[in-house]
């Protein structure tokens, strides 16, 4: 784990119990980001994409690529919380939301462009899953991921 | 969406090493992860297909060839479900142990 490299395209993807509008609004509104993405604020708006902490500072910004709500999302990422990932180039961040039978939806994140930006790669490989089953178990139960 | 099929999935060592293959490098053809298999294209295929099916394995098409990626939030899903759940009575169990023992000290 520890000697690893991290993928330059990394795929997540998992099943929700909710709708498209639902998924898009835990991603795009600060009141439910703060509840599974480590705490981040997180606005979007057609042009950008911006995470920041309590006090405020900048976690993560993104000029916003695509802005197609309920199904796609694509920004640039910035990873601000740490100097070492700061300084590496921006990489992209892709957001599929595809309606499923059954009351489910599809969720997928593709982290690409991570070529010029490998702490921030590592950074993020495991940090997705993380947020992706806080976000699903939030939007089933209502409730936070504990611990 | 099913743990059953997720554990499945990982019960084969085949699958497995497939799994690990992808780690070490992800993005991967049928062709290139055939080649470190000593297995038929079909075999490798049907392995494919279950760990897909399980949402292990995602694949995506770039131009004309079908790329797989390994997806790791099943197993996370798994371990916020199962793991925690278990670990956390031991971290319990040894934090009341040390207190019994600094207070008895």
């Amino acid at each position: 784990m520890t000697t690893m490299t991290a993928q330059t395209t990394q795929v997540y993807s998992v099943f929700i119990k909710a709708t498209p509008e639902q998924i898009w609004d835990a991603i795009t509104n600060p009141e439910f980001t703060q509840k599974y993405f480590y705490g981040s604020l997180v606005t979007v708006t057609p042009e950008t994409y911006r995470g920041l902490d309590a006090a405020g500072a900048d976690l993560v910004t993104g000029t916003v690529f695509e802005y197609e709500p309920p199904t796609r999302l694509v920004h640039g990422w910035r990873a601000l919380y740490d100097p070492e990932t700061a300084v590496e180039d921006d990489s992209r961040v892709t957001w599929e939301i595809e309606a499923q039978e059954g009351g489910y939806s599809k969720l997928t994140v593709v982290h690409d462009q991570l070529e010029g930006a490998p702490k921030t790669a590592l950074s993020v490989a495991s940090g997705w899953s993380y947020v992706l089953s806080g976000l699903k178990t939030l939007l089933e139960t209502g409730e936070p991921l504990v611990g | 969406m099913d743990d059953d099929r997720v554990f499945k999935a990982l019960a084969d060592p085949t699958r497995r090493y497939l799994l690990d293959r992808l780690f070490e490098r992800d993005g991967r053809t049928l062709t290139e992860l055939e080649s470190e298999l000593e297995m038929t294209r079909f075999g490798v295929m049907k392995h494919l297909r279950v760990l897909e099916d399980a949402g292990l394995v995602v694949s995506r098409k770039q131009g004309r060839e079908k790329l797989h990626y390994l997806n790791p939030v099943p197993i996370r899903l798994i371990h916020d479900r199962w793991i925690d759940k278990y670990t956390e009575h031991r971290v319990a169990a040894l934090a009341d142990l040390k207190n019994e023992l600094e207070e008895t000290a």
